[in-house]
């Protein structure tokens, strides 16, 4: 087979995945609303994807925070302006790094782990069975992953940007000296609660889509073996990262270009 | 009675490969029909079919007289309630009991209140004999008591049919005897229609009323136990019988023994 054959099937296969994810998170959530059912299902996966990802986004988010510190007071203080410490770490987090490096934590520790589980649902034919019991997969299974990614991953960016602050706040001013008033004054007034915090978290939320998105449709369509169940969880982690870091250049030339 | 099932000049492909070939068979009402075949032959293919899990590529396949592959999504959905599979991994639902993972029908497609559900499963788990396990979690099961407690899973709706797919796959001979048991007995008390696919030759015959052999994408013989015993074909008394070689040969297709040993490039 030629170089071009195997070039245009590869678009057509991707075209055709692309449709195909399209449909299923259609038929997964649009239908007739079941708030009896679908709430606690959705409470159970927000503590699944949104709760059980928390520690990683915290901890991380204090080391990002205290690095920003470290790293820009080391700028800052050769030209005398380190009092612009606070607005560097704060938009630094909440336009840039709180959404994406939580998009990126999110789709290994909560994307590889849908995908998994769904992938196995696959592979044990508990997907089959819930179709065979007139249940539908894609409204029980799919359908509270779905909103439970979307609802947690701009609260989990919220946080990590919290404690980013804060992790910079304590090299900066508990450490390093830079003045307490002017830490948080300065950053005040430069942050924008419409430009900054929110736009911040409709990126988020955007991220969020993407890689719960790619990690169910992945799951959902995995090769029920363990090769393919591997395959496919790989497949989230790399698609949602280039996914995340490709959406955010447009974001912000959207936002801030 | 008449037929449940029918099937009719179905034709179907997994990718490039054949599964059937203008296939076309009936499913009696409120018998055991055994389904027989060598691996590979679209045993579990059939099943997939009638549930309309799979749409054949030309053919029709006919539940109480519907065509599954023309019915739309609420349609299906319904007529599925209707049926019920028992898989071969069992399809246990993991994060929940055993208790809950027989409730789980009863709880999406009924309104009943709790207490009638609590009542409906406990007698479900005690005709499958696992009234006393309803509190452990799948993973704690034997293959054998997954099985059962699928089982119970699959008749707490009351279905009109079930279909096995191979229920005996693994079990030792004491669970196997209690599935034989469990699945002849349902079958006459709650005048279910069985199809039991399976390549457990002895345990099938013993419980069949009809029997279907498949192969070479194709019904190779079909009948009561004995019209099959007495059936002429090769194939299918090599597949009764297990014989290690005949019309399903021994060798896979190659290129002449000698001519490989020889050294010619493969």
């Amino acid at each position: 087979m030629s170089m071009f054959h195997l070039l245009g099937r590869n678009i057509l296969n991707n075209i055709q995945g692309v449709g195909q994810a399209t449909i299923m998170l259609a038929q997964a959530l649009i239908g007739k609303p079941q708030p009896r059912k679908m709430l606690p299902l959705l409470i159970r996966q927000l503590y699944v994807v949104g709760v059980q990802s928390m520690l990683i986004i915290i901890i991380s988010g204090l080391f990002i925070g205290m690095v920003l510190g470290l790293q820009g007071y080391t700028i800052l203080v050769d030209f005398g302006a380190e009092q612009a410490l606070g607005p560097m770490v704060a938009l630094s987090l909440l336009r840039e790094l709180g959404p994406v490096v939580t998009a990126l934590l999110f789709a290994g520790r909560a994307g590889s782990a849908l995908t998994a589980e769904i992938g196995l649902m696959r592979a044990t034919e508990q997907l089959s069975s819930l179709e065979m019991m007139a249940v539908d997969p894609l409204r029980r299974v799919i359908a509270p992953r779905f909103w439970a990614g979307v609802i947690s991953m701009p609260l989990l960016a919220l946080m990590f940007n919290a404690v980013g602050i804060y992790g910079g706040f304590m090299v900066g001013v508990e450490w390093l000296g830079v003045d307490d008033g002017a830490f948080w004054s300065v950053m005040q007034s430069s942050v924008h609660w419409q430009d900054d915090v929110m736009n911040g978290v409709i990126k988020s939320l955007v991220f969020a889509v993407v890689v719960t998105w790619i990690a169910l449709f992945k799951g959902y369509t995995a090769t029920p073996t363990s090769p393919g169940i591997s395959a496919a969880t790989t497949q989230t982690v790399v698609y949602s990262s280039l996914a995340v870091l490709g959406l955010d250049f447009v974001l912000t030339a959207i936002m801030f270009g | 009675m008449g037929n449940l099932v029918e099937i009719k000049d179905v034709y179907f492909n997994r990718g490039e490969r054949s599964i059937y070939e203008g296939v076309s068979l009936v499913i009696p009402r409120g018998k055991i029909t055994g389904v027989l075949g060598p691996s590979g032959s679209g045993k579990t293919t059939l099943l997939r079919l009638i549930g309309a899990q799979l749409k054949a590529h030309r053919g029709e396949v006919l539940f109480g007289g519907q065509d599954m592959a023309k019915l739309g999504r609420s349609a299906l959905y319904e007529t599925r309630k209707r049926m019920s599979m028992l898989f071969q991994s069992g399809a246990l639902f993991s994060e929940m009991s055993v208790f809950e993972n027989v409730a789980f029908p009863l709880r999406e497609h009924t309104k009943l209140p709790e207490n009638i559900i609590q009542t409906i499963v406990k007698m479900k788990l005690e005709s499958v004999g696992l009234r006393g396990a309803g509190g452990m979690a799948p993973s704690e099961l034997s293959g054998g008591m997954a099985r059962r407690a699928a089982l119970a899973r699959s008749i707490v709706l009351d279905p009109e049919m079930i279909m096995y797919d191979e229920p005996f796959a693994g079990q030792d001979p004491i669970s196997m005897g209690m599935l034989v048991k469990l699945i002849d007995e349902l079958n006459a008390t709650l005048g279910l229609t069985s199809i039991v696919v399976s390549h457990d030759v002895k345990e099938v015959m013993s419980i069949s009323d009809h029997l279907i052999v498949m192969a070479n994408k194709k019904i190779v013989g079909e009948g009561t136990p004995q019209e099959l015993r007495e059936n002429g074909s090769e194939l299918v008394q090599q597949f009764l019988t297990g014989a290690p070689d005949g019309p399903v040969p021994f060798h896979y297709q190659a290129k002449p023994y000698h001519a490989d040993l020889l050294g010619a490039k493969p």
